[in-house]
């Protein structure tokens, strides 16, 4: 098994459909023991489908944006777990002024880049008094060198996520502590479904990219986030791994 | 085992009563969940949630926007379980 005796939080598990729910899934058939976070009113959500996979996993309380529950974090998982060998980190929010570029506020902008990129930074110092050599974070991103319909702001939130990830790399290297980005194509989450617009990602998809591509197939996005969390990539950090079906090498 | 429209809505109002405090007695056939419930879209995702478990259907995501009444909920819960 891939993720035997290593022990894994990962935030972002809202409904089934979450491909952090996908990921606790799998690492947990793959030997993992899991925990996750959720926060304020959508706990209650999370409670409900984590039951909904293998082994119900603990959930304890994060928001991204509150100091308290960051520096809170390590004791919290402490309650369940000694130590943490990875940590997914599946988070993202812009307000809905986000999706209209060139109207959008500082307000917005700055909410989803906290939210969005900087939660990343967060969650990792958060994280790292639990976490040793051989660590590993990852993350999913939306490819941000391009610009997308109807992203916006939050394309550019995406951006600063994953020079986020470099720098994590860079600074948690010397600990031999990796951080990784899965670039997945668009995957009909709540997530997704709460952008204005998502349909018009899902058309071009599948008939551009070599490989095809099912906006229903969370696994395939989850099955990389696996592997990066296994000691499979032993040497790769600051990467980010596309799971698009190959749409990003393609020219037209 | 198939509940009737009664039970499934009994069922529905205690969920809804649970996640929003709201008198079950509230909770009709022809009331819409948005406009006289008053309820967001955040809970009703923790009322789906619930109602699946509850009655062991699922309620796709794409679903969910068809439910504008308690009345559509009922329905499309007792015709999954058929």
């Amino acid at each position: 098994m891939l993720l035997h005796g290593k022990t894994l939080l990962v935030t972002g598990v809202l409904m089934d459909s979450s491909i952090a729910f996908h990921v606790a899934r799998l690492a947990q058939e793959q030997g993992a023991e899991v925990v996750l976070t959720s926060f304020g009113r959508t706990m209650k959500i999370t409670s409900t489908i984590a039951r909904r996979l293998p082994r119900t996993p603990p959930v304890v309380e994060l928001d991204v944006s509150s100091e308290e529950d960051l520096s809170a974090l390590a004791d919290r998982v402490r309650e369940h777990v000694p130590h943490l060998d990875g940590v997914v980190h599946s988070i993202g929010f812009a307000p809905q002024g986000a999706f209209t570029f060139m109207d959008a506020s500082w307000e917005d902008v700055s909410t989803a880049v906290q939210i969005s990129a900087f939660s990343l930074q967060a969650l990792a110092k958060a994280a790292l008094p639990l976490m040793s050599a051989g660590g590993s974070i990852v993350g999913l991103t939306f490819d941000a060198r391009y610009a997308w319909p109807v992203y916006d702001w939050m394309g550019v939130a995406k951006a600063a996520f994953e020079a986020t990830n470099r720098y994590l790399a860079r600074d948690l290297g010397p600990q031999g502590i990796r951080a990784n980005l899965v670039s997945a194509g668009p995957i009909r989450t709540t997530a997704a479904k709460s952008i204005p617009g998502f349909e018009r990602f899902e058309q071009e998809w599948g008939t551009r990219a070599p490989l095809g591509w099912d906006v229903n197939d969370a696994e395939q996005a989850a099955r990389a986030c696996v592997a990066l969390l296994s000691d499979w990539f032993p040497a790769t950090t600051g990467e980010i791994v596309h799971v698009d079906g190959g749409f990003h090498a393609m020219g037209v | 085992m198939a509940s009737t429209e009664q039970e499934i809505l009994e069922g529905l109002a205690e969920i809804v009563n649970e996640e929003t405090g709201l008198d079950p007695a509230e909770v009709q056939l022809d009331k819409s969940f948005t406009d006289d419930l008053d309820i967001d879209s955040l809970s009703m995702m923790t009322i789906v949630v619930n109602a699946e478990e509850r009655f062991g259907v699922r309620i796709p995501d794409d679903e969910v926007k068809n439910l504008t009444t308690v009345g559509d909920a009922v329905r499309f819960i007792q015709g999954s379980q058929g």
